[in-house]
């Protein structure tokens, strides 16, 4: 049997705030790695848990000038559902898709993928590549981070132990361009081996500004590549430039071998992943 | 800690740790063991249930977040006499071997099948993506679920 610890259930965020500055408390939301860990097998299982569940405040999706507003409670069920989602960054609907099934997409929240911090968090190259902001809070008041400060190591968030996520905040500059790819062991219930996520604002001659392209499972943290991107910036998506690319991200990444996949497999996926990418852009 | 929420219609109340997982609520404190586990970890939905209405695996439920919801089992489906129709198509098509997968297969179909969607090969085999059958009968699973599908739809009793 798993071992049971102790667990609040508040039903407000003041609630939630008071309980966590009493005493050390892992959130619980969807269940879908907590209840995995409390097994006792991954490891010791949390003294104590409180359970977010019922805090509605941090549910649902809304636009907020310019950001799309995620609260982490959504689920990725409703990232799917969501025509807000659907109309303006379709690939996070994408994502959300190849997330474990039904039973985990019912569950599982964006919030809780972003605090699990594991390499491998399917939503979290997205957030990378679309500067998203991370919006904490306690008692005191609110604070914003910026994704590329969140996750500072292995499994490590910026929060401190009595922060709570609170939202999950996805700017929109207008034409920006964004895609998503996975690649798992099988289309449904797997860990990823590579996810990519690479976004840009296009410029009139067909050539990109800005791009962003972000990894997951292949470093200690959801990366970007800055090399990469060097490569592709003011370029159009030819093939020459596809190439350069693909070499130049397989040199600057430097995946481990693992349970799942080995470091080469992993290395020349994730540049035949960026290429194919590219020639669909390029339409070549 | 007292929890009530309903099963199958009829309303429970348990004194029990929050952190319980919905899969032992059922199988040891309610006796309600049509409900299986396989591997207690989310990747195999032997113990899907529905959860006001959406499939979740009930090994990854805390009992605290179940408190004032709807939990509908494989008991709630169909009655040893009288199976649903969609257990009597698992049973007419072959769709059940061993048996270990079937009741969180038929929780997920009854899942599917609420949604009104059409029953495409494509969207049968999503639908029961987060379900694993050890004797890797497929086929007959999603012809049984296509079947009741069809008799749904022709009977007009699936939803609009």
């Amino acid at each position: 049997m798993p071992v049971e610890p102790p667990v609040a259930s508040p039903r407000t965020l003041a609630e939630a705030y008071s309980l966590l500055a009493e005493a050390l408390h892992r959130p619980v939301a969807g269940g879908t790695d907590l209840l995995v860990q409390i097994t006792g097998e991954l490891g010791d299982a949390p003294e104590r848990v409180l359970d977010i569940w019922h805090l509605d405040e941090l549910r649902g999706i809304v636009m907020e000038s310019n950001a799309l507003v995620l609260g982490a409670l959504t689920t990725y069920a409703e990232i799917r559902r969501s025509p807000l989602i659907a109309e303006f960054v379709p690939a996070f609907a994408e994502a959300a898709a190849t997330i474990g099934a039904a039973q985990i997409q019912n569950r599982g929240t964006i919030g809780g993928n972003v605090m699990n911090a594991s390499p491998a968090g399917d939503i979290l190259p997205l957030l990378l590549a679309c500067d998203a902001q991370l919006v904490a809070g306690t008692a005191q008041g609110e604070r914003r981070i910026t994704v590329r400060e969140f996750w500072p190591g292995y499994r490590r968030t910026a929060l401190e132990p009595a922060e709570l996520l609170l939202r999950i905040r996805i700017p929109l500059p207008a034409g920006r361009q964004l895609r998503y790819r996975k690649v798992g062991t099988r289309r449904a219930q797997a860990i990823s081996k590579v996810v990519m996520a690479l976004a840009w604002q296009p410029d009139g001659d067909a050539s990109w500004r800005d791009v962003h392209l972000a990894l997951g499972s292949v470093a200690p943290t959801p990366v970007r590549a800055p090399g990469t991107e060097a490569v592709l910036e003011g370029q159009a998506p030819s093939e020459a430039v596809a190439d350069r690319a693909a070499s130049t991200l397989a040199s600057e990444l430097s995946p481990i071998d693992d349970v799942r996949s080995s470091a080469d497999y992993r290395r020349t996926v994730a540049a035949r992943v960026l290429h194919r990418v590219l020639r669909d852009e390029g339409g070549w | 800690m007292s929890y009530r929420f309903f099963v199958n219609g009829d309303p429970v109340e348990v004194e029990v740790p929050g952190m319980r997982r919905l899969l032992d609520v059922l199988r040891e404190d309610l006796a309600l063991t049509g409900t299986k586990e396989g591997c207690g970890e989310g990747e195999c939905g032997a113990c899907s249930v529905l959860l006001d209405g959406a499939v979740v695996d009930a090994c990854l439920v805390p009992i605290c977040q179940v408190d004032g919801t709807s939990v509908r089992t494989v008991e709630g489906l169909g009655t040893q006499e009288q199976l649903n129709d969609l257990q009597a198509a698992f049973l007419e098509t072959g769709g059940a071997q061993c048996g270990i997968c079937t009741p969180g297969m038929l929780m997920a179909a009854e899942a599917f099948l609420a949604t009104g969607a059409a029953a495409s090969d494509e969207a049968i085999r999503e639908a029961i993506a987060g379900n694993l059958c050890r004797c890797t009968g497929y086929t007959k699973i999603v012809e049984a679920i296509a079947r009741a599908a069809e008799q749904r739809r022709s009977s007009g009793t699936a939803p609009l």
